[in-house]
């Protein structure tokens, strides 16, 4: 051969490599995410980057929380309660078992949730195992779980991505190589750059559709924006661009759906500080906020404002957010009533993501109009966890509060907003052992107004998820209930 | 020669020295918490603790310090915190990509940037020099990520050449790894070249003004050999040290490039290292780069040595 012809050769070789790729996306999809985890071991870790690939793929719990934030069954088939509301009675699938092919039984629950409520644990969530007063397996496919008081939200609680059930055999290299019950099987991590899921042949369950998932860490903007136009990804579940969302509503090719997440978004304060430790100043602050500036502002209109420390796509969620409408001459007379008719100086300490740098921004602009000076401190997150978050030095930040159902922070004495109030830790005592859930629901809807009332915090809004994937795509979550991108559903039209 | 490469040697040992001992310090100062960053809000204060003591924070400074510094002579670079991998494994995939993105931005911008330097100083004055002149000084002025994200749309999106970004590993293939690197060296390339040319220009500029070049060229010599048998091999100095401190910055201070084109390189490592206080990582990594840019700059010392016979009598 000729070095011109093999020359062609190799041209015509990779054109056609180029193209074929485009074709061959039949059941095989490639996500773009914008965060890499640090390891695929969701019970020894935080990071929502965790969860975002393996929960609900690679790992699964007792139960599951779906696409509207319900409990589902997963690897229980069933349970009952006993009357006294102390103990469970899990009753698992027969027949599961894990990617190295040992088998599921009871003995592993129990491992699992004994080694998440150990005194050495790492679990980033020991709190949902605190009830826990005993597991034990009935036989192998019954677990009894004993609680040392009434908790309704325990089924909840064992749906979260720290609640999986892990293998005493894989548990120690989950991080590096997960070992879980899931309709896909971990293939690999290519750090820095992407990670692959392929389909488990040995499901217990469901098939899911799809061969292989690959999620792509991209996360600068201008990136991901390139990323989706070129086709080397087909799918974004939350684009970290929205100024870039007009461009792919305008385009046929792409599917945009707007939906909401777990992130309140709040303006964070510090209620044990002069003066914002009167409710008058509190409430000055609340009516000098005008939210919708905020959200089309700081993030270019895609945003749901909110009055309290709850998701609006929950059934128990309370629209509160006219308590203290945006009303800056209320603002300046309250302020006067509290003793600042001048208004008075403070800080804004703000991490790094674009709600709060932008957003912060505009606050400052908004307070500033009633006389409160506020003074921009930008921070790293390791500042911000350290200053702000252990040492409440702080009076002021914005930050989002991305974990689900977690109201409940208003009720802890030690949390950064320095909040007490006896009204609300006695609605949250209540809820902990009410396990009906219209009564739940009732029992939510009176924590919302509290906190509401009370001010404790600027509510701002609720983070949107901005879901843009091929049009051709289907079965991605339009909600964020939990953090996790569950595939289970995800399907290409044929 | 002998005696001046010695000298040189132990200059390096004793910057490498003062380099870990200063980036030791820098981050014991910097302030958060490892475990606390990777447990998040939610974890209460016990789990810190276990996590403390499993990374081995809880030890005094100079004990961690000189278990690091006797780690890394007998080649163990210690576990990173956040991956929980050892950090030489880090570097190493990184390496892979950074590497030959380095070596090809380097070798496409001298091949652009030293013959338009030539080029340039052989017709000083003529429009043709101005016309490079000008384009140079655009080269430099074009931040390289502008430019990156510019060639982005036009080669990827709008013209679907090359894949937006991203590494596919050299598994993948000798050439769909090498494509995907192509619009990033270009990108880094081009304003290096712009600076290189015009270091090539004026070190030429200067060299062809001695009373060597006129006595050649007064004995008849034809002008191209006076360039490349005199005029070019003591014109090199400059361009060799700034190639020097080129391929340092090329291997680690590209991380804007890998961040527009999503790849998983070196200068991504230490970022992202650093937000998430992975301190092993971030001290091992910086003082392997301290070590490679000392050890290319003792390369180039060695290198005007061979260029200029001069130096090797002292």
């Amino acid at each position: 051969m000729t070095t011109s012809f093999k020359t062609i050769l190799a041209g015509a070789a990779l054109a056609l490599a180029l193209t074929t790729s485009a074709f061959a996306a039949r059941t095989d999809l490639t996500l773009g995410v914008a965060l890499e985890p640090p390891h695929l071991d969701p019970t020894a870790g935080a990071a929502a980057a965790i969860d975002e690939i393996v929960y609900a793929n690679i790992f699964e719990g007792l139960t599951r929380i779906g696409s509207n934030g319900a409990v589902q069954p997963a690897l229980a088939e069933s349970w009952s309660l006993s009357d006294d509301g102390l103990t469970y009675t899990f009753k698992l699938h027969d027949g599961i078992k894990f990617h190295d092919g040992t088998g599921l039984d009871a003995g592993d629950v129990v491992f699992t949730l004994d080694r998440a409520r150990a005194d050495d644990s790492t679990n980033a969530q020991k709190g949902l195992f605190s009830a826990i007063e005993s597991v034990e397996a009935v036989d192998d496919l019954t677990v009894r779980v004993t609680l040392s008081r009434p908790q309704g939200s325990f089924l909840y609680n064992m749906g979260w991505g720290d609640a999986v059930i892990v293998a005493p055999e894989s548990a120690d290299t989950n991080k590096e190589n997960p070992v879980g019950t899931g309709p896909f099987k971990f293939d690999n991590w290519a750090k820095g750059s992407s990670a692959t899921i392929v389909r488990n042949p040995d499901y217990w369950g469901e098939p899911v559709a799809l061969d292989t998932a690959t999620f792509r860490f991209i996360a600068d903007p201008a990136a991901a924006t390139a990323a989706l136009l070129a086709g080397d990804v087909q799918a974004f579940p939350n684009f970290p661009a929205p100024e870039a969302v007009p461009q792919f509503e305008a385009d046929p090719r792409f599917a945009v759906v707007i939906g909401s997440t777990e992130g309140e978004t709040i303006l964070a304060t510090n209620n044990g500080k002069e003066p914002f430790d009167k409710l008058e100043v509190r409430q000055a602050i609340a009516h000098a906020l005008d939210r919708q500036a905020i959200i089309d502002g700081a993030m270019f209109g895609l945003g749901t404002p909110i009055g309290s420390h709850f998701a609006p796509h929950h059934p128990a969620y309370v629209e509160l957010v006219e308590t203290y409408p945006y009303n800056p001459e209320e603002s300046k007379r309250l302020l006067a009533e509290a003793g600042y008719p001048d208004g008075f100086k403070a800080t804004l300490k703000l991490p790094p993501p674009s709600y709060a740098r932008r957003g912060g921004e505009i606050v400052a602009a908004q307070l500033r109009e009633v006389g409160i000076d506020l003074e921009i401190i930008p921070v790293e997150w390791a500042q911000w966890l350290d200053q702000v978050f252990k040492a409440k030095d702080y009076d002021l930040t914005i930050v989002s509060h991305t974990e689900p159902n977690d109201i409940g922070i208003y009720a802890r004495d030690d949390y950064y907003f320095d909040y007490h109030s006896p009204a609300f830790k006695a609605v949250m005592a209540e809820l902990d052992i009410t396990a009906d859930e219209d009564q739940r629901y009732a029992l939510l809807r009176k924590a919302q107004e509290i906190i509401a009332n009370d001010a404790v915090n600027g509510f701002l809004f609720q983070l949107a998820k901005n879901g843009i994937w091929d049009a051709n795509v289907e079965g991605l979550w339009a909600n964020s209930p939990v953090q996790a991108n569950d595939l289970t559903e995800v399907r290409w039209k044929d | 020669m002998l005696s001046y490469a010695l000298r040189r040697i132990v200059i390096v040992l004793i910057t490498l020295l003062a380099a870990s001992v200063i980036v030791f310090a820098v981050l014991e100062i910097v302030p958060g918490d490892p475990a606390r960053l990777m447990l998040g809000m939610n974890a209460t204060e016990d789990t810190v603790i276990a996590l403390r003591q499993q990374m081995g924070l809880d030890q005094p400074v100079l004990v961690r310090y000189l278990a690091w510094i006797g780690g890394m002579l007998t080649g163990d670079f210690g576990r990173s915190y956040t991956y929980s991998v050892p950090v030489i494994e880090l570097v190493r995939e990184r390496l892979v990509v950074s590497l030959p993105l380095a070596l090809m931005a380097l070798v496409l911008s001298t091949v652009i940037a030293i013959p338009v330097g030539i080029f340039s100083a052989a017709r000083r004055g003529t429009a043709a020099d101005a016309g490079v002149m000008a384009a140079t000084q655009l080269g430099i002025a074009i931040p390289n990520f502008w430019f990156a994200i510019l060639l982005v749309y036009v080669f990827a999106v709008m013209l679907r050449l090359v894949p937006a970004g991203g590494f596919p590993g050299w598994q993948a293939g000798f050439w769909p790894a090498l494509v995907s690197l192509l619009l990033p060296a270009i990108a880094l390339a081009l304003p290096q070249a712009a600076i290189l040319a015009r270091v090539t220009r004026s070190a030429l500029l200067d060299v062809l003004g001695e009373d060597y070049i006129r006595t050649a060229r007064a004995k008849g010599l034809p002008a191209n050999l006076v360039l490349r048998r005199h005029a070019l091999r003591n014109a090199l100095i400059p361009v060799l040290t700034i190639l020097g401190l080129q391929f340092a910055f090329l291997l680690a201070g590209t991380i804007i490039i890998e961040n527009v084109f999503y790849l998983p390189g070196l200068g991504r490592l230490v970022f992202q290292a650093i937000t998430q206080r992975d301190l092993i990582v971030v001290e091992s990594v910086v003082l392997l780069l301290v070590a490679t840019v000392v050890i290319v700059n003792f390369l180039v010392d060695l290198a005007y040595a061979w260029a200029d016979p001069r130096l090797r009598r002292r």
